[in-house]
């Protein structure tokens, strides 16, 4: 988790992140970080998040993403 | 027909509970939609104005709409102003303008209004709510001509002063005509329009919509992060064809959308706005393989595009696609540094004749007479012809190449070299996703941008030097986690040429893997 929260930090400095309740709805996460995030996961986390892993209640929230990131890992 | 709005008039007599225009939340009947227009009409042209802009400052949505065709009915001319543009370059954009009002929603219209005191900033809901005076319109409507403005759209100057280019209801009627011919544009077109109404992309499918009966659906943009969705929305609203830039049908090739969600009814596949890399494309068309895809050419000042290509045979990954030939109605040629054509396969700079070349920039007859000239090859008679600044050549089948812009060209080592030459050959190294290249003036070298997989300098120099001459190996190399975009959506290179110092700094010290 303090992984994933030093990632998010690094792509958007000065967000409380883990008291977010919609990083999408609030555009907080934007089509560009996305994409930038999802290269930071695969690299930091070694999981591949494929394009039906990319969808808005993935990336909601920290917990969110951390359980995909969870999940992945598992596979 | 001397005014567009007669497409929207007939239109709605024909299907007037036909959904016209929708977007996320909401949908518009072609009834509805043009009592609306009507009202906000009523409403602007009470003001007295005639042949003025109207600045629109609405987000991406249907009441967008409705305000532009609103400012066409009472008279005037709109200018759609991006609503997430800095207020610095929105003052200045207003210096140009002076425009008559602006038409923003309720919401906004106390902090906005700040901006420009002098102007008067209405609010669209009570617009929309106005009683629509038939009578008013109709004595409108006698007054005017075909050559009277319809919209102007602002770009980016090279000084960095915003220009306006002012185009015609004769303009769009004679372009959206070869449009919606030529690509079979009829009442069962469902579009999903990716491009912003301030960026002249979005006249083809809001005016091809309006002319030929269809349906446009605006795509939030929300929706390109997260690409699946894009091609769920796709299949939800019925979409058979989009007109998007290139990049945008990147995100879905390079993510292999498509390997897990097809797009079902899509038919028609059309880009222009940039380069569209051969890879990307190859992808879509395995997938699609009974689609049309078409290339479209041209620059805002010719109401869109003056050439285009429907892909008619398969490309390798490190070839160019062409701009194919001049639309019907409208006539290109190719003018030499002699300012004489050029012969066959030589090239030279792109020019323009015909009813779809625009009127000029608002308010700026300099930047107008320097490329909006005289007819190089005539002289016996006044004929304005637009000079767009494109390098081009034809090839030995009779199709346009694009080679570059005249002032991107570059001079390398003694050698004119066109950057998009080493794009397309560092484009087709699978590992690479997206690439950019640009030129240091300064130090005179050669830098290849790249987003993809972290790709080792020697093997990216030995891959490229076997398709490249070696005075155009970049001879730097950066990665990118993500190339940026500007606001069309459109790769940055004006971004990257002015801040890719940082990018080398950030992207070279770094040890892990």
């Amino acid at each position: 988790m303090e992984e994933l929260l030093e990632i998010l930090e690094n792509l958007k400095p000065g967000v409380d992140f883990p008291a977010q309740t919609d990083l999408i709805e609030d555009h907080i996460l934007d089509s560009m970080s996305v994409v930038m995030l999802v290269g930071e996961l695969n690299d930091a986390f070694d999981i591949e998040i494929t394009p039906v892993d990319v969808v808005p209640e993935n990336f909601k929230t920290v917990d969110a993403i951390y359980a995909m990131i969870q999940r992945l890992s598992d596979d | 027909m001397k005014n567009i709005l007669q497409f929207l008039e007939k239109s709605a007599i024909m299907h007037p509970d036909k959904i016209l225009f929708a977007d996320a939340d909401k949908s518009v009947s072609y009834a509805e939609f043009l009592e609306t227009a009507q009202a906000i009409g009523s409403a602007i042209a009470g003001m007295g104005l005639r042949n003025r802009p109207v600045a629109v400052l609405m987000p991406r949505c249907v009441e967008a709409l409705s305000a532009m065709m609103g400012v066409v009915y009472s008279g005037n001319f709109y200018v759609v102003i991006d609503s997430e543009m800095p207020q610095v370059r929105v003052e200045k954009i207003f210096q140009t303008l002076q425009p008559a009002a602006v038409l923003l929603p309720r919401e906004w219209q106390e902090a906005r209004s700040a901006w420009a005191p002098e102007i008067p900033f209405l609010a669209y809901e009570a617009c929309a709510l106005s009683t629509v005076d038939c009578a008013l319109l109709e004595q409108i409507r006698r007054s005017m001509v075909d050559t009277d403005p319809l919209y102007a759209l602002f770009t980016s100057g090279s000084t960095g002063n915003p220009k306006g280019a002012v185009l015609s209801h004769k303009n769009v009627i004679a372009y959206s005509k070869w449009f919606t011919e030529t690509f079979g544009i009829t009442e069962n077109t469902v579009f999903a329009n990716q491009t912003p109404f301030y960026f002249s992309m979005s006249v083809s499918d809001v005016f091809g919509t309006m002319r030929a009966g269809a349906t446009l659906h605006i795509i939030p943009k929300s929706l390109f992060s997260f690409p699946v969705k894009l091609i769920e929305f796709l299949n939800q609203r019925m979409v058979n064809t989009i007109y998007w830039v290139p990049s945008a049908l990147c995100i879905v090739a390079n993510w292999k959308v498509l390997d897990y969600v097809m797009p079902a009814h899509l038919k028609k596949i059309l880009f222009a706005g940039e380069v569209m890399p051969v890879r990307q494309l190859n992808y879509w068309m395995d997938k699609l393989p009974d689609a049309m895809f078409a290339n479209l050419f041209g620059p805002t000042e010719t109401t869109d595009i003056c050439t285009y290509y429907v892909v008619d045979r398969r490309f390798d990954n490190t070839d160019t696609l062409p701009i194919g030939k001049a639309c019907d109605n409208c006539d290109v040629f190719i003018i030499g540094e002699d300012g004489r054509e050029v012969p066959p396969g030589t090239e030279g700079e792109l020019y323009v004749r015909g009813p779809f070349v625009g009127m000029g920039y608002y308010n700026d007859p300099e930047k107008t007479a320097s490329a909006f000239v005289q007819n190089p090859l005539q002289s016996s008679y006044p004929e304005r012809v637009y000079k767009t600044g494109d390098l081009v050549r034809e090839n030995d089948r009779g199709e346009l190449l694009y080679i570059s812009r005249k002032d991107f060209q570059i001079k390398h080592m003694g050698y004119r070299i066109e950057l998009s030459e080493i794009e397309a050959a560092a484009g087709a190294i699978p590992e690479i996703t997206i690439c950019a290249a640009v030129y240091d003036g300064e130090r005179d070298r050669i830098l290849l941008i790249y987003q993809g997989k972290r790709l080792k300098d020697a093997f990216l120099c030995q891959t490229l030097a076997q398709r490249l001459p070696a005075y155009m190996m970049p001879t730097h190399f950066i990665r990118v986690k993500a190339m940026p975009y500007n606001q069309n959506g459109k790769i940055d290179r004006a971004w990257l040429g002015k801040n890719y110092a940082a990018l080398e700094s950030e992207s070279a010290p770094n040890p892990v893997s």
